[in-house]
């Protein structure tokens, strides 16, 4: 700092030359950049200068650049499994309204009751736009789902069923009844001690052996209930962080002043639990916009198989990793856009709460 | 004259410690009652007793004729006629001082929003705090804060009050207009039970000291008695220990 105060004098690029140049470990840093950037150029050449946006035969694609026509040719496939083509809009208007829902939910002053009424009834009509069946709409069997609706759907399903389970354990181990809380810290640990592969596993094949046959919960409703357990472990782990680092003060003033415990718990004791544990928050709801992926293994047809089986196409020269980039694409700007609001949140809470 | 409050034979013990050896405690209707002590000598105990925020082990407590026990219906309706306000405030810091003041109207006696707002900013305005309502509480000095607290506590117009040392946690240049708050309380007629070693708001406003030590009641007398007077020997040398410091 004080070396580039002493030059500021100094023309442009005399000043960029000392700032890359300066002392050892910038030029260190400057030289190790460079590196990268020179090793990028055959990255930049393959999916930019060299790649096949558009092309009239799959063969064409052979050669050179990344293959984005592939993408082109594939994308329904990708984005909606073998969701059935006619009624491809119907997929489209539940991506539609999953990201509306979002969005709504992004302004900290709708939270309440009354926008976990609005979820639950646009979950409704998503279940009934997807799966059909009434309103004249045909109906589609969840093995037909596919692609981002089923991706977005098991992430914002799981965490959104997850949390109330996920209060009343973090509720449950920080009690004082001891018979709750060891089943709360039984369950917690249970399910933190297990990998979720083998929660997915159990789920999708080992439960219907067990259950009597005339119980048909699908096989995607299983996977849900799978990935929703997963969450409510973590959740409740992370929201008793935030419990503990409630002043006891806070519940005794609310019980002073005669608020019902459970009331308590939603408007005074809650909102101040999340809010300080907003990063692990955060961090745990990518994770697990991240875990649906792994369904792919007990053959749910989320986003990442879809563009697995799009690359297995023969007619295509070996197009994978451009399928695999796609899908990384639209996971990272999901992610991203996570990471981004809860910053957002957490400038909101400082403002208030300083003078 | 019934009893506002009505205390005996109270005992409590946390574990093993005896907390609260066999009080007997009465304030009559608008009576003023400072509770004083060393730190340790169940002063909080006692008064947390009284809305149950404590449970205690033995001995009967009595609000407005309520029996406060295991019943949860009685347990709600004392803390509706007994308000109580902290040392260290204990406001709602996610809530504006009006939210502070307005929601808990609304969650547990279900006043209509209008009114629970027409009714915190009444009160804000009372304590002279109603143009910082929109406010956070974090971004209000002590002293306001504190006023916000009884402004909270008073929404629920509670028919007694409860502090356990309102001024303590303050800066001394904010004891003042706290304390001013709780003397136009008093002059209101409010029936009040103030856990403080504030001697001028004792003898101003308080109709009896009650002096605790060990978990006991040692001594109890009119303010002007107790401070020029005091019978008990450790009264007496408590009282020589204030005035030193
Ligand atoms: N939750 C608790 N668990 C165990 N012991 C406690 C608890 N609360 C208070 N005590 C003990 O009970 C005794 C009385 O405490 P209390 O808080 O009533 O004293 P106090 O007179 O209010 O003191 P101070 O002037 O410091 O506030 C103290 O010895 C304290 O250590
Ligand atoms: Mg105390």
């Amino acid at each position: 700092m004080t070396r580039s105060k002493s030059i500021t004098s100094a023309a442009f690029p005399l000043r960029l030359v000392a700032r890359l140049w300066g002392d050892r470990m910038s030029a260190v840093l400057t030289l190790v950049s460079i590196a990268i950037l020179v090793a990028l150029v055959p990255v930049f050449e393959w999916a930019i200068l060299d790649a096949h946006w558009a092309v009239a035969a799959p063969a064409d694609c052979r050669g050179g650049g990344a293959c984005w026509a592939f993408i082109a040719a594939k994308l329904r496939l990708i984005l909606f499994g073998l969701y059935p083509p006619e009624a491809q809009w119907r997929a489209i208007l539940v991506i539609a309204l999953i990201l509306a829902l979002v969005l709504l939910t992004l302004s900290p002053r709708l939270w309440g009751g009354r926008l976990m009424l609005v979820w639950s009834a646009g979950i409704a009509v998503m279940l009934v736009l997807m799966g059909g069946g009434i309103f004249g709409l045909s109906p589609v069997p969840t093995s037909k789902w596919g692609g981002l609706p089923v991706t977005l759907l098991l992430a914002v399903l799981s965490l959104g069923l997850a949390f109330p389970f996920a209060v009343i354990l973090a509720l449950g181990r920080r009690g004082s009844l001891p018979v709750v809380r060891g089943l709360s810290i039984f369950l917690i640990e249970i399910v933190r001690g297990l990998p979720l592969v083998g929660l997915l596993f159990v789920a999708a094949i080992l439960l219907p052996l067990f259950l009597p046959a005339d119980w048909t919960i699908d096989k995607l409703g299983r996977t849900l209930a799978a990935l929703t357990v997963f969450a409510a472990a973590y959740l409740a782990e992370v929201i008793r962080g935030g419990l503990q680092g409630l002043p006891p003060g806070q519940v005794e003033a609310a019980q002073a002043l005669g608020i019902p415990y459970w009331k308590a718990v939603w408007h005074i004791v809650l909102p101040q639990a999340i809010q300080k544990v907003i990063p692990p928050l955060t961090n745990t709801a990518i994770v697990m916009v991240k875990n649906t992926s792994l369904v792919l293994i007990v053959g749910v047809f989320d986003m990442l198989s879809a563009a697995r089986s799009a690359a297995t196409d023969p007619a295509w020269p070996a197009p994978s990793i451009e399928a695999y980039l796609f899908v990384a694409g639209i996971y990272f700007i999901i992610c991203f856009g996570i990471a981004r609001y809860s910053r957002h949140l957490e400038t909101g809470i400082k403002s208030r709460s300083q003078s | 004259m019934t009893q506002a409050i009505e205390v005996t034979e109270l005992n409590k013990y946390y574990g093993s410690y005896h907390a609260l050896r066999d009080v007997d405690f009465a304030v009559a209707e608008r009576e003023r009652v400072v509770i004083c002590g060393p730190s340790g000598s169940g002063k909080s105990t006692l008064i947390r007793c009284l809305n149950r925020l404590e449970r205690h082990d033995s001995g009967a407590i009595r609000i407005r004729g309520i029996e406060l026990g295991d019943d949860l219906r009685n347990i709600e309706e004392v803390r509706r006629e007994a308000g109580m306000v902290f040392q260290h405030f204990n406001l709602f810091p996610h809530l504006s001082v009006l939210e502070n003041c307005a929601l808990p109207q609304i969650l547990s006696r279900r006043t209509p929003r209008k009114e629970a707002e027409a009714r915190a900013r009444d009160y804000l305005d009372r304590v002279r705090i109603l143009d910082q309502a929109a406010k956070f509480p974090g971004q209000l000095s002590g002293g306001q804060q504190q006023r916000a607290a009884i402004a909270r506590a008073l929404c629920m117009e509670p028919k007694i009050m409860l502090f356990d040392e309102p001024t303590s946690a303050l800066d001394p240049e904010m004891i003042s207009e706290v304390l001013e708050t709780m003397v136009t309380l008093a002059e209101g007629g409010m029936t009040m039970v103030v856990v403080t070693h504030e001697m001028g708001f004792a003898r101003r406003v308080a109709d009896r000291v009650v002096y605790m030590e060990a978990g006991q009641i040692v001594e109890t007398a009119p303010p002007d008695r107790f401070f020029d007077a005091p019978q008990d020997e450790r009264s007496r040398r408590f009282l020589s220990k204030l005035v030193a410091v």
